[in-house]
Order: structure tokens, then sequence, then C-alpha cells
């Protein structure tokens, strides 16, 4: 069962062509990574996902509800698709615990207590119960990063998207990142993750997309994409990547 | 001229001329502020909707209102009001709407410019988050934007309080026509008028070090 489908999307910025007719799914339980040369148009791709981005033409139906339909609640909609952002976008004005709190009492309409017992338990399971009182300024990108995957876990997504959550991190951050995300994939959560951590694709993802110039160029199977990728631009790409 | 005598400068004279034009101008400063900026923020919100109907009215506002001297403003409104609605309106009440209206349009370039020191990210932040245009506004963008800008939107309102004394054009009684009133009264104007410099200077002084230490402040939250 299709968690998330993308059919013939196309977006224009101006005349510029981000995204041409890009067409992939993500069923139920899957994790999907998403990589491509910078520009190539994965943020722009997933931001479509939930509509953080408009598009043209095409269609994006996330559990059977179509994002860019007229009639569709989409705060209703966003509210149920996680996500995560390359420079994490925790709120820096409001503590870690207000962060974890504010989409579950505003859109959800949880209770103060609710919402906080939700808090507290995401924050230990990523292990930051001792910073629910700080503020984000005050954490390290990694824990910063942690919060944010709590933050949006907090909401009970159907599925979680991420744009680079550890790109932005010193690299002796990224493993403590990279372990949540795994974990999550582990208990079936669908993602959709754009990522050039090979290591995390090669342990958890079902498939690989590779986007070059608006396009999606190679949607594989992961052993496939790994093995043997068709395309000679995600061969140029693979090995460029996998020699760092 | 003789020598300068501030000899009847006591507390008789604060409470008889002083203190009610303080009460004027500080409250003048006030509501002008808290008004300026609630409406600043209106028309800011309006000017960045991307809605040409929203946005172009704000910025036509904006403009004219910066463009014409503020005591022009007050008098046109003081002599406008009984024109238009049959009756006087009074120069304080004239004065507390005009300076609502004009700092608006400066509280409002202070705000865009705060707005727009929010990054895209966490609008994208509250929005996929199932936040409302309006809630992501009020509960993300705005208190950051008004955070960013407080020293900003204080520096503005110690020049709101020096332009108060402007209402001397209406005769409303502020700081300044006490000091004035005091100084015809005791025949000392010269002495008069020094001591309302001294007294301006020592509130405007004081409120700029405050906002120096609050830049400070924001500098290490950032
Ligand atoms: N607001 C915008 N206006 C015009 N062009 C844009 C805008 N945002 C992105 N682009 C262009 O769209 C293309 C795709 O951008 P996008 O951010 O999706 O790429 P990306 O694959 O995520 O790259 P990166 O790896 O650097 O994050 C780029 O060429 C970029 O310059
Ligand atoms: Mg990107």
């Amino acid at each position: 069962m299709a968690m998330i489908e993308m059919k013939n999307v196309s977006k224009w910025y101006g005349s510029f062509q981000v995204l041409k007719d890009c067409s992939t799914r993500v069923d139920k339980g899957e994790v999907v990574v998403v990589c491509g040369p910078s520009g190539s148009g994965k943020s722009t791709l997933i931001k479509c996902v939930n509509a953080l981005e408009p598009f043209q033409q095409g269609e994006v139906v996330i559990d059977g509800i179509s994002v860019g339909a007229p009639g569709t609640d989409l705060p209703k909609l966003r509210a149920r698709v996680g996500m995560v952002f390359q420079h994490f976008e925790l709120f820096p004005h409001l503590s870690i615990m207000e962060n974890l709190t504010l989409g579950q009492i505003r859109v959800l309409r949880r209770s103060e207590e609710e919402a906080r017992d939700k808090g507290v338990k995401l924050l230990e399971r990523v292990g930051l119960k001792e910073q629910a009182q700080k503020f984000p300024g005050q954490l390290s990108g990694g824990q910063q990063q942690r919060v944010a995957i709590a933050r949006a876990l907090a909401m009970d997504p159907l599925c979680m998207l991420f744009d680079e959550p550890t790109s932005a991190l010193d690299p002796e951050m990224i493993n403590e990142v990279l372990d949540v995300m795994v974990e999550l994939a582990l208990e079936g959560m669908t993602m959709m993750c754009v990522s050039h951590e090979m290591g995390f694709a090669r342990k958890v993802a079902k498939r690989v997309i590779f986007m070059d110039q608006g396009e999606i160029v190679e949607d594989a199977p992961k052993e496939d994409f790994f093995g043997k990728p068709r395309s000679e631009r995600a061969q140029q790409f693979l090995s460029k990547i996998l020699h760092h | 001229m003789g020598a300068l005598d501030i000899s009847f400068f006591n507390a008789d004279l604060v409470s008889k001329f002083l203190w009610n034009g303080f009460v004027f101008s500080i409250q003048l400063t006030l509501v002008a502020m808290a008004g300026g900026i609630l409406i600043g923020t209106l028309l800011a919100l309006m000017r960045l909707s991307g809605r040409a109907w929203l946005a172009l009215p704000a910025a036509a506002y904006v403009n004219t209102m910066r463009s014409v001297p503020l005591v022009m403003v007050i008098l046109w409104f003081f002599l406008l009001i009984p024109f238009v609605t049959g009756r006087p309106l009074g120069a304080e009440w004239s004065a507390i709407i005009t300076f609502t209206l004009f700092e608006a349009a400066y509280y409002s370039e202070i705000m865009r410019a705060g707005i727009q020191s929010v990054s895209r990210g966490q609008v994208h932040a509250g929005n996929a988050l199932g936040l409302s245009y309006a809630q992501t506004m009020r509960l993300i963008i705005l208190p950051q934007a008004f955070r960013n800008m407080l020293p900003v939107l204080l520096t503005q309102t110690i020049i709101l309080f020096q332009d108060t004394s402007l209402v001397y054009a209406i005769g409303a009684y502020d700081l300044l026509k006490g000091f004035e009133t005091a100084g015809k009264n005791f025949n000392r104007p010269v002495e008069a008028y020094l001591l309302a410099a001294a007294v301006y200077f020592v509130i405007c002084y004081s409120l700029s070090s405050v906002v120096k230490q609050l830049q400070a402040k924001i500098a290490i939250v950032r």
C-alpha cells in the first residue's frame, strides 16, 4: 500500500524547471533514500511531498489524500507528515519541551499534560531527557537534530521526511543522529530521506532514488543500485561519494 | 541679562506645572508605541503577504506617512477632525491618535525588517507541524522578529518621546509646555528651557543605555 505517491510532478521557478516529471512511491513501512548532486532538486522534491513548495503539474497523494487538491486541509495533512530539516529549524525562542509540545497542543489539541508526557517519553528515547528546560541554542548540533526528530515524532506521523539531516553536522555527531533514524526505520516507520550517508542507505533502505538536474534518473532496489546502477550519471556520482 | 537662577525649580513647581505635562508625554509615548507597533505589525504583514490588494495600500500608507513632517500631520489632523465630524476632538486625543497612526509607519518598517530577519526555514518548520499561516506568524515568526528588533523598536520609541514635544503646535499640555508655562510664570524662560533640555536628556540618555545593554544581551542569545 502506497503511503506516499508522486505522479508526474513538475515544478518551475520562473522559466527554470526544477523538477521534471518526477514519479515515485514509498510504501507503508518502507525506507527510501534520495541522493544526487547538489542542485539536482532533492530538497525541492521532498518539500513538494507535504506542499511546503507548491508544484505546477502532477499529483502527490499521501495515505490516499491528494496534497494539491483544492478541498484538502493542508495543515491537517502536514500535521501527520513529520519533517526534519538540514538546519534543524527548532524554534529558538522556545524551550526544548515547548518545541515538542507546541504542535501537539495547537494542532492536535492535546492537553498540556498529555503533550508533556509525550515530550518526556520522546526526549528519553533520543537520549536528551535532561535537556527539556534548555533552549535550542544551548544544545550541540547533533542534540538539536535529535530534538527535531522527537518534535516530528510527537505528532504521531504516518511517515517521515528527512532533508539531509546530517549534512550540517560535525562528523563526530553524525552517528548519534543516524542511530536514531536507523532505530526508527527498524520499527517500521515509513521514511523518505534525502541523504548521502550510503552506510545508512545500505543498512535500512529498501530503494534508492538518484536525481540529477531535476529528474529521477534511477529508482531501484538498494541491491541493484549499489550493485550495478544502470545510468552513467549514477555510477559517476556513486564512485565520487563512496571514495570519501 | 542677569545670572541664571534656577531657585524657582522646586517640588511645588513640579507638582503645579510639570507633573501633568510629564504624565501626558509619557502616556502619549506609551499609547503611540503600543498602538504603533500593533498597527505597524499589521501593515508589515500586509506588505509581506504577497497579495497586491493588501501590499499596495499598506506600502502607500507607510511611504506617505514617512514623507511628510510629523508636525504637519499633527496640525492637519487637529484641524481636519472638527471639519469632518463637526465636533472638535481636543488636543490630547487628537495628539494620541495622530502619533499612533504616524508612528505605525515607522514601526511597520522595523517589523518588516524583523520578519524578514527570521529564516524561511522557520516558516517551513511551523507549516510542517501543521500550524496555519496565522499560527506560524503569531507563535513562531513574530516573537522572533520582535525579539531581534527590540533594540531598534526602543530606539524608535526614544525618538517618539522626543517628538511628543511637537504637540505644542496644537496647544496640548505636555512636559515641554509645562516648563514653558513655569518659565513664563516666574519670568525665567531661559532657565526653564535649559532645565527642560536637561530633563529630556536624562530620560533619553538612560533609555539609550538600556537599549545598549539589551543589544549586547540579544547578541549573546543569538
Ligand atoms: N526559490 C528558488 N528560486 C529559484 N531557484 C531555486 C529556488 N530554490 C531552489 N532553486 C534552484 O532549484 C534547484 C534545486 O534546488 P534544491 O535545493 O532542490 O537542490 P538540492 O538537490 O536539494 O541541492 P543541495 O544538495 O545543495 O541541497 C537548484 O538549481 C536551485 O538553485
Ligand atoms: Mg537540498
